[in-house]
């Protein structure tokens, strides 16, 4: 396939970053699943906001409190058409997915969790869908239950049904594996959980930037998601949730913004989706994400899909040639990002040495412990692709892998 | 027996001969690959350096006054560092470890290693070998 739907010279000038020089070579950055680059129109933006429109804002009368309470709420509208919610108030926004998921695990802590309840999380997650999880169990006396994986680095379906039962009151899933790229089959997950009436949580976090996430037809309870890995800012996250349960659970935090009326002897909440949302929120953050957003529809997630397509067959050839290496997370069904080892070596050294040549990749467990622990290594290298990258820089980290292979060997 | 800054002053002499970065990575990698095996009984929970992303352990031995000091990894490059500051810090008194500047890291183009991200921990195994020293003060 040839990047025919994308201009790539075009796209790669939107990202200043990407002509930087590292070590003396030209940046090539596949780092993307820990956080995409951003366009210049995202920090031009947020500059602007800062510069010439800056206030606070939410119940200012003032001009720039107006406008830019009108820009924020804006960008809440691109969210929910982003995802295809049905309602405005569904959109939460936090600092970050990580926020998100303890939000609700904390509100199910404290509102439906009871003692030998059960929660399903799988053995995919990343640390921040298993640890808030853990809290809310140790919380509220439910047991933590655990989806096995496949030596493939899938979901293990049989296992997942064998978990399902009536004390289930809630699975988070994500919907792809930051570590190993694994597009989890949410819709099969939640349409089970649907015929027992549990709610499903899904973290989107991998997922946003490389496919197409229709919340309604999908029937996710709650979804979550980080704008830094959507070639947004960072500080900035994504809670959606079903009107029904964010109606139902009480607020998480209590603060400004999130009040209705404020007496010592009771206070009143205010309506969704402010009632989530205390405290003065990342305003410029917003603004700039709204600019990720208009950028991401420009280009279009299918054009993106594709492009990223290419680049993941052509790096898994590539890498596949290159004796002792072995990829961890070979499922038909992957993000662009492709985690290996190679034999007897250590990712940590690997990825030093790469640097030194301006390459960008992550090295370690990935906040996935119990992945590596599956796998018996310590750790992985992992090479994430974003649609700005090209088969000429995938041509030059392969070769230059090879060498540091040789040099470590 | 060589003072610290006598060794400290040698290592910089060898750097210097490198005229790239590969070079020094190079031979980082051999002084990992020579380092003396460290015995499985010294690989515990107690003797590792907390660190995220290669293991490193770090144990001594007190004779007569003068500390030597024992280190392993699972990284070669993280090894090969561990050995320098095992050639600087062995056999010397507590005093002259624990007072140790260590000025060489940064003189020899290592000083990236010392930042907070590294999480090979140079920082921790440096802390832990003075720690060392300062217990048989």
């Amino acid at each position: 396939m040839a990047d025919t739907q994308i201009n790539i010279e075009q796209i790669r000038s939107d990202f200043e970053i990407l002509n930087q020089k590292v070590n003396g070579h030209q940046l090539v950055y596949f780092d993307n699943a820990a956080s995409t680059q951003k366009p210049k129109v995202v920090s031009a933006a947020i500059a602007d906001f800062y510069n010439n429109e800056y206030s606070n804002i939410h119940r200012g009368v003032h001009h720039f409190s107006e406008l830019g309470t009108e820009k924020f709420e804006a960008v809440r509208g691109q969210v929910k058409h982003f995802l295809n919610a049905k309602y405005l108030e569904e959109i939460i926004f936090t600092s970050g997915t990580t926020a998100s998921i303890n939000l609700v695990a904390d509100c199910f802590a404290r509102d439906v969790l009871q003692k030998g309840d059960q929660v399903v999380i799988s053995h995919l997650e990343h640390h921040s869908n298993i640890v808030p999880w853990q809290m809310a169990c140790e919380k509220s006396g439910a047991e933590l239950k655990v989806i096995g994986m496949t030596s493939s680095g899938e979901l293990d379906y049989s296992d997942f049904e064998k978990l399902l039962n009536d004390k289930v009151k809630i699975i988070a899933i994500n919907h792809v594996s930051n570590a190993l790229g694994t597009i989890n089959d949410i819709e099969k997950i939640i349409s089970q959980a649907k015929a027992l009436n549990i709610p499903v949580l899904i973290d989107g976090a991998q997922a946003v930037a490389h496919l197409k996430v229709d919340i309604q037809a999908l029937g996710a309870d709650f979804y979550c998601f980080s704008a830094h890995k959507l070639f947004g800012p960072t500080g900035v996250g994504v809670l959606y949730g079903k009107k029904e349960w964010l109606e139902r659970l009480n607020p998480y935090m209590g603060g400004g913004d999130m009040i209705n009326e404020v007496r010592f002897e009771k206070t009143t909440y205010n309506d969704l989706p402010h009632k989530f949302e205390a405290g003065t929120p990342n305003i410029a953050g917003v603004i700039g994400f709204g600019k990720a957003l208009e950028y991401v529809s420009q280009i279009s997630i299918e054009n993106i899909k594709q492009a990223e397509a290419h680049l993941l067959d052509y790096a898994t050839k590539k890498l596949s040639e290159i004796g002792d290496l072995e990829i961890k997370g070979v499922s038909d069904k992957k993000a662009a990002v492709i985690s290996f080892v190679v034999n007897g070596l250590h990712p940590y050294d690997i990825g030093t040495l790469l640097n030194q040549y301006g390459i960008a990749v992550r090295t370690g467990h990935h906040c996935t412990q119990p992945i590596m622990e599956y796998f018996n290594i310590s750790g992985t290298v992992r090479a994430s692709f974003s649609f700005y990258n090209t088969t000429q820089e995938i041509d030059f980290f392969v070769e230059k892998l090879q060498k540091v292979i040789q040099m470590l060997k | 027996m060589a003072s610290i800054q006598d060794i400290e002053a040698e290592i910089i002499e060898e750097f210097e001969l490198f005229d790239d970065w590969m070079q020094k990575y190079e031979y980082i990698i051999d002084l990992g690959k020579e380092l003396a095996v460290l015995d499985e009984q010294y690989k515990t929970e107690d003797n590792l350096v907390k660190g995220c992303q290669s293991r490193v352990w770090l144990t001594s031995q007190n004779t007569n006054g003068s500390i030597e000091f024992l280190a392993d990894s699972d990284a070669l490059i993280t090894k090969g560092i561990v050995s320098l500051l095992v050639r600087v810090l062995s056999n010397q008194a507590p005093q002259a470890i624990v007072d140790a500047p260590l000025n060489f890291i940064e003189t020899i183009g290592l000083k990236a290693h010392l930042s907070p991200n590294r999480a090979n921990g140079l920082v921790s195994m440096i802390k832990k070998m003075k720690a060392y020293a300062l217990a048989n003060l």
